[in-house]
């Protein structure tokens, strides 16, 4: 190979393989060779699918796996159902399960010739915003190895971050996709509910939930979305042509620039509280959109600043429901010698889930239980309405809405475990859109030097529902004028420890 | 409101939600499931009066897939990520009688 093909977009990837300059089976080695050589260091992957990824490959190069994606390794967070290998959610209580079936995504994925090369870590069952929860081990942040990843999507950004894979598939029920991808430097967008299918994904707050990929750079965002996006019969809360309109070709546009951009900036995002380098880097960003001709319009979203207590009722409540499942019966762990069914239950599932998981499915169950489910889970059903409409509102008067993905840089690994209510407020920018159940997307915006290291920064646009497209070319316009998401993290193998 | 939850509340909540902990664990969760819920108190500063209560992000109801039969994981499928089967059932301590009951 002439030129470090891990050091190419994913499409670069592609039009190498379908131009024939390249072989898939080449490809994938020279991925697997980066994996070994430093995941030791990063720690993002749970499992690495090398023999069937190199028989997929060859299937590739014998013409007879071919389509949009055709021999590009994509990395799958480990909350996504995979018929081969394994899919543990990063969780003791999943063990050794092996999923019977594939989620919608990955027979997508698969359709279009690309070619799963493994599968990622996160915190456990998705609940947490640093994969400091995961139940193996941490992932570190490739900028930083002393750093966190963000999360929980965590392993899946730091494998892109590290070009361990040319794009990836992250989970977001309250961030999970974007704020990893922002502490990563790459780019993280998660589509309106109902644009992905959710079949498959191991369920953590399914009114919340979402698929979507992160990537180098925007148009690879927009290439994976165009494969995984559409209406799936297996999941009732996919959209279809009725509710979600069609699906676009996000490729398409992608190089204009939006005509008359009015881009929302809402006071409530940009606190005095953020990192001072948080705030200067969404600040150049709006600069350089108004040199771009964008019109920039102020948005009050005055219910801001409650979306993390409505978040942490609704989802926990969604979790402790959907982590019923995990009973010790029907797969994973199962204690030693229960003395009855219901200790069978109770012991398997102390045993299985880790503290953070444990903390999610009390306060769900207490949300929930007879007295307190006025005060508590239907309160925050009112205050979701309220959030919906403050977006409501403000998209009415811009196309999107530029702000911070998260109030601070990657922090240190360990630096927010002790209190677990300070991890939550950190993930004030993010919910609210999960919450009103519309897309947004981070990409990369700037650095900030910290204790010697450059860690990435990163801007989120908020949009609409059912704005991809939108979002996405706006995006291309922020990239075109900035050369944030060429640069890579400087990772040896010596970095490790 | 700022109820702090006691050992006791959190005991009967961890019944509820099927989790075996020890008396260490229920004393750290009683805390910290405290902080947060006085932390979600900050919702009654809103006046909901009158606000429709919102479960789900889209208005889609009642959507059915076309009733033609399909391609169902077979019995060793379903039972092969069990910890313990004994085909075609799973297998579980005895629930009547002794069994410990609900």
């Amino acid at each position: 190979m002439p030129i470090d093909i891990t050091q190419q977009s994913l499409s670069g990837i592609r039009d190498a393989i379908a131009s024939r300059a390249v072989t898939a089976a080449a490809v994938v080695e020279r991925y697997l060779n980066r994996i070994a050589a430093l995941d030791g260091a990063v720690g993002a992957f749970n499992e690495v699918l090398t023999q069937r990824a190199m028989r997929r490959a060859e299937l590739v190069d014998n013409g007879e796996l071919r389509g949009p994606l055709a021999g590009v390794p994509i990395a799958i967070k480990d909350n996504i159902c995979t018929s081969f290998g394994k899919t543990t959610c990063s969780s003791k209580i999943l063990g050794d399960y092996r999923s019977p079936f594939n989620a919608t995504v990955i027979d997508r994925l698969e359709r279009a010739g690309a070619i799963i090369i493994g599968k990622t870590n996160l915190d456990e069952f998705a609940m947490g915003s640093s994969c400091e929860n995961s139940g193996f081990a941490p992932t570190r942040n490739p900028w930083d190895t002393d750093r966190v990843p963000g999360g929980s999507s965590g392993g899946s950004a730091a494998a892109v971050a590290a070009d361990l894979c040319a794009g990836a598939l992250g989970s977001d029920t309250g961030g999970s996709i974007r704020q990893p991808a922002a502490f990563c430097g790459v780019v993280g967008l998660k589509p309106t509910y109902g644009r992905v299918s959710r079949y498959g994904l191991v369920a953590y707050g399914s009114s919340l939930d979402q698929i979507g990929p992160i990537t180098r750079t925007v148009a690879d965002a927009a290439a994976m979305l165009n494969v995984i996006a559409g209406h799936d019969p297996l999941d009732s809360t996919c959209a279809d042509e009725i509710t979600g309109g069609p699906v676009p070709d996000f490729n398409m546009g992608l190089g204009t620039p939006v005509e008359n951009l009015r881009i929302g900036v809402a006071q409530q995002y940009m606190s005095d509280s953020n990192d001072p380098a948080v705030n200067d880097a969404v600040s150049s960003a709006i600069e350089r959109f108004e040199k771009m001709g964008a019109t920039i319009v102020v948005v009050d979203l005055p219910h801001t600043e409650y979306g993390v207590p409505c978040y942490y009722i609704v989802a926990t409540a969604e979790a402790s429901s959907n982590l019923a499942r995990f009973d010790g019966v029907h797969y994973g762990h199962r204690t030693a010698r229960p003395n009855d069914l219901i200790d069978l239950y109770s012991a398997s599932r102390a045993e299985g889930f880790g503290d953070e998981v444990k903390r999610r499915i009390m306060l769900g169950t207490y949300a929930l239980s007879s007295g307190y489910y006025d005060a508590y889970y239907l309160k925050a059903q009112k205050v979701r309405r309220l959030i919906k409409r403050d977006f409501d509102n403000a998209f009415n008067q811009c196309d999107a809405i530029i702000c911070p993905p998260a109030p601070a840089p990657a922090f240190r690994l360990g630096a927010n475990t002790a209190d677990p209510l300070q991890m939550y407020m950190a993930d004030v920018y993010t919910v609210n859109a999960n919450l009103a159940g519309i897309p947004g997307m981070t990409m990369p915006a700037g650095f900030t030097e910290v204790d010697g290291r450059r860690l990435p920064l990163g801007l989120q646009l908020l949009g609409p529902t059912f704005s991809e497209h939108k979002l996405l070319r706006i995006g291309a316009m922020f990239e075109r004028e900035t050369d944030y998401t060429s640069q890579r993290p400087v990772l040896s193998p010596a970095s490790a420890g | 409101m700022s109820e702090r939850l006691t050992d006791d509340d959190v005991k009967k909540v961890a019944k509820l939600a099927r989790l075996k902990l020890n008396d260490e664990q229920i004393h750290a969760f009683a805390g910290q499931l405290s902080d947060v819920l006085s932390y979600v108190h900050k919702l009654d500063e809103l006046d909901v009066t009158g606000v429709e209560p919102m479960a789900h992000p889209t208005d889609m109801t009642n959507r059915f897939r076309d009733d033609t039969p399909g391609r169902p994981i077979s019995v060793d499928q379903a039972l092969a990520n069990a910890p313990e089967s004994d085909p075609p059932f799973f297998k579980v301590p005895k629930v009547l009688g002794d069994g410990g009951g609900a």
